[in-house]
Formats: C-alpha cells, sequence, structure tokens
C-alpha cells in the first residue's frame, strides 16, 4: 500500500544535489545540445559522475568540496536564468546590479545546500536511457541507482538559448527544481518584505 | 469481507458514470489556513515524538532487523494492493502482486524477507485513491492530515477505506491486530530515520516548510498516477520564455 505519502514525497529532494552535480556534464560538449544523442548523452553522464566523486573522494574539507560543486554548477547550468527563474515576479522589479549580485549569491547557496548532502551521492550512477526534442529544448532521461533507494526516474532539460548547451531544470520523478526553488526563495524574500538587497546578504552568509 | 465487497460496488457504481478524471494542474488549497494549523502540528509531532524515536529505533535496532520489519508490514499491505488492483481492471499487477503475497509469506518466512524482489518479482503497489483516479475521480483540493500528512481530497478518501478495508485482517486476523500496527509504526519509524537528513532539511530547513511539502507531494502524487507525462507541455516552466523572466 502507498499509504505513505509523507515519506515518498521527501524521498525525492534529497538526490537534487547528485542531480544538480550530474547534469553539470550536458554542456562538455560546446554547441551539441541538439546533436546529443543516447550514447554521448550517457557518456557525459557517466563524465560527470565521475567528476562528482572525484571531488568526494579528494578528501578536501567540505566548505572546499562545497566551493568545488558550486563551480560544477556554474559551468553546467545556466545559472542566470535559473536564478532569474527562482526570483519569480520580483525580479521584473530589479535593478540589473541586484540581479548580477543575486545570481552570484544564488550560485554560492546552491553549492552550499546541495554540497552539503554530498554523502547520499556515494556509490550512485546515472544511467542515461533516452533523449528527444520538445518544443524548444532538449529532454535526456535518465535512471538514477543511490544506495539503498529504488531506481528512479531523472530527467535534464537542456537548452542552448543562452548562446552554450547548459541545463536549467532537473525534473525528478515529477519533481521539478525549478518550481521547487522559486517556492523557497519566494518564501526567502517574503519573510524579508521583499527587500532583495536582504536576501542576498542572507544568501551570502547562509 | 460480505461488507466490504458491497461497500466497493456501492461506489463503483456511484463513480463509474463518471468520466476520465480531469488532469490537474497547480495547486488548489482554499483550506490552506486550516492546512497550516495542521502542518503546525504535525512538525510539532515530528519534533517532540517521532524524530527522536525515529533515531532510538535506528540506533537500537540492527539493520537487518529493522529491514525484516519493513519487509513483513509491506508484505502484509499487498492483500490490499490485489483488491485495489482489480477495481483498477488491472488483473496482471493483481496476478504479481498475488504471486509475491504467496512467496514472501512461504518462501521468505511469513514476510520478514523480500524473497520476490530478490528473484525479480518487484510490487505494483497501489491504493485506493488510484482506484478513485481510474474511476475517474479529480484530484480535489489539497489537504494536509494531522499524523499522516499532506494528501488530497481524494487520496485522503482512498486512505480511509484502505485502513477500513485492509484484508490482511481478514485473512489472518491474529496477525493483523497488534502486531500489523507495530509492525507498521516500526517500518514508519525506519522510513524517518533513513531518510532523516532529507526530512530535517524539508520540515527544519525549508523557509516555508508548508509550501515545499505541498509541492513536492502533489508533483509527486501526480506523477505516480501518470499525470505528468501527458501534460509535460502543459506544466513545464521555460524559464526563458517566463513571463517573469523578461
Amino acid at each position: 500500500m502507498r499509504n505513505d505519502p509523507f515519506s515518498r514525497a521527501v524521498l525525492t529532494r534529497r538526490i537534487f544535489g547528485a542531480a544538480l552535480a550530474g547534469g553539470a556534464a550536458m554542456a562538455l560538449v560546446p554547441g551539441a545540445a541538439f546533436a546529443l544523442d543516447v550514447n554521448s548523452a550517457r557518456a557525459l553522464i557517466d563524465k560527470a559522475i565521475a567528476d562528482v566523486n572525484s571531488v568526494i573522494n579528494s578528501g578536501k574539507a567540505e566548505p572546499a568540496m562545497y566551493k568545488d560543486f558550486e563551480q560544477i554548477f556554474a559551468s553546467y547550468a545556466d545559472v542566470p536564468v535559473i536564478a532569474r527563474s527562482a526570483l519569480g515576479v520580483a525580479a521584473r522589479s530589479a535593478s540589473a546590479s541586484q540581479m548580477s549580485a543575486f545570481t552570484t549569491a544564488y550560485q554560492g547557496y546552491i553549492g552550499r545546500k546541495y554540497g552539503r548532502r554530498f554523502r547520499e551521492f556515494i556509490g550512485g550512477k546515472i544511467e542515461v536511457t533516452d533523449a528527444r526534442p520538445v518544443k524548444s529544448y532538449y529532454e535526456v532521461i535518465s535512471v538514477a541507482y543511490l544506495q539503498g533507494e529504488s531506481p528512479f526516474d531523472l530527467r535534464w532539460h537542456v537548452s542552448n538559448k543562452s548562446g552554450k548547451d547548459l541545463f536549467f531544470n532537473i525534473i525528478i520523478e515529477g519533481v521539478n527544481m525549478l518550481a521547487s526553488e522559486r517556492t523557497e526563495v519566494g518564501a526567502l524574500l517574503d519573510a524579508r518584505g521583499g527587500d532583495i538587497d536582504a536576501l542576498i546578504q542572507d544568501l551570502q552568509k547562509s | 469481507m460480505t461488507s466490504k465487497i458491497t461497500i466497493y460496488l456501492a461506489l463503483f457504481t456511484l463513480l463509474s458514470a463518471c468520466a476520465v478524471a480531469p488532469t490537474p494542474s497547480g495547486i488548489n488549497d482554499p483550506n490552506e489556513g486550516v492546512n497550516r494549523s495542521f502542518h503546525s502540528f504535525n512538525v510539532g509531532l515530528d519534533r517532540a515524538l517521532v524524530r527522536p524515536a525515529s533515531t532510538a529505533y535506528g540506533a537500537i535496532l540492527p539493520a537487518p532487523v529493522e529491514a525484516g520489519v519493513s519487509n513483513f508490514a509491506s508484505n502484509l499491505d499487498v492483500p490490499g494492493d490485489v483488491v485495489n488492483n482489480i477495481l483498477q481492471g488491472k488483473p496482471q499487477f493483481a496476478l504479481q502482486n498475488t504471486m509475491r503475497f504467496a512467496l514472501n509469506t512461504t518462501a521468505g518466512i511469513g514476510g520478514l524477507f523480500d524473497f520476490s524482489s530478490a528473484i525479480g518479482l518487484p510490487g505494483v503497489e497501489t491504493d485506493f485513491g488510484e482506484t478513485l483516479h481510474v474511476w475517474g475521480v479529480g484530484e480535489g483540493s489539497y489537504v494536509e492530515l494531522p499524523g499522516f500528512g499532506p494528501s488530497t481530497s481524494r487520496d485522503a478518501v482512498g486512505l480511509v477505506v484502505d485502513l477500513v478495508t485492509n484484508p490482511a485482517g481478514k485473512i489472518v486476523p491474529d496477525v493483523a491486530g497488534g502486531i500489523d500496527t507495530a509492525a507498521q509504526i516500526g517500518s514508519r519509524l525506519g522510513d524517518r530515520n533513513r531518510f532523516s537528513n532529507t526530512v530535517d532539511s524539508l520540515l527544519y530547513e525549508s523557509a516555508d516548510s508548508y509550501a515545499q511539502l505541498r509541492l513536492l507531494y502533489l508533483q509527486k502524487r501526480r506523477f505516480e498516477l501518470g499525470q505528468t507525462e501527458a501534460e509535460s507541455d502543459a506544466t513545464f516552466v521555460d524559464p526563458y520564455e517566463d513571463p517573469y523572466a523578461q
């Protein structure tokens, strides 16, 4: 019976970090977003997993590892677009300098927030099974195997609209990272009376 | 058994007239105020009781014993799954779950071992909420139930029906009394402990844990019911075309 909605709902959340880091690989081949096929996508993911594992196994102190995870996120995800989407309506009224400061702060926040969960990713693997064009972007379909968990469906949305091939969303068993981030950042902003500068300062500290 | 079948037949007659369940989108939460107070209650319950109990449970029991409790509890859910498989018109899943129940109850020593999964026969978990969905009942509004967590008005009805009609109680009356309940509680505590970091981060580190839990539950549930694939275009977030992103 599936009468345990609570624990089921939260399971998906734990692997955002791994997914973010793994998705990094989507951008390894410049200009290849619309030339992706299952094999190249699989190779890219495998490479990313190896990169993430090498960070995990580097023996560095945790703050240094968070920096590395942030760097992977910065290289392979379309951070400005994700940050703008997470900020939601407030992005409209933000100044260019506020957006720039928010994006930088948000990138570090993501690296630390998901980086803290890196232990859950030890021994995990992600296998790409398919890739297909959807509307104006590419959806790469994969299955994630984390230790002690049933395999689950993991999808990557990749676009080259930024001028490079970068991923901009991750869907874990139907759970959409952009929507989750928008809810979180929206709540953080509300708690500060809509003050973007205060939010930026607190993100830098968190 | 007879009265239960009568209930199902009555429900089926009532509901089979409905069309295919409408595909939900967005968040329908008209009772947010009440839900938020139940959420606070649930978080308080977790902080005061469930979390400490689960930590103790995980610390005291060796991992194989925990797995045994969890297997035993989920094996007792399988007869209920079979009933729902049939009600959903999916006899192949009912057969698969029946074989699973038979194997795990015998070769798996009363359900303590998940023999069936080990030989490549996984379960097809379901619930009466899904049956209602198959019969055409829409999701309804979001609810957070005290003690049970997130649900929808449709799935809350399903939960009650599943709890009241659990056939495990009819097949093995002795087992389904105290031992079943104890195993279910143990299994839940084991899950809470195993995913402690995740649950803690959701409940205690989110800026708005109510909104996060609601979003996660609704997306996950729609995915389980196969409602995301068909409407992927409708729910897709395109930040490049997002009105807020301009």
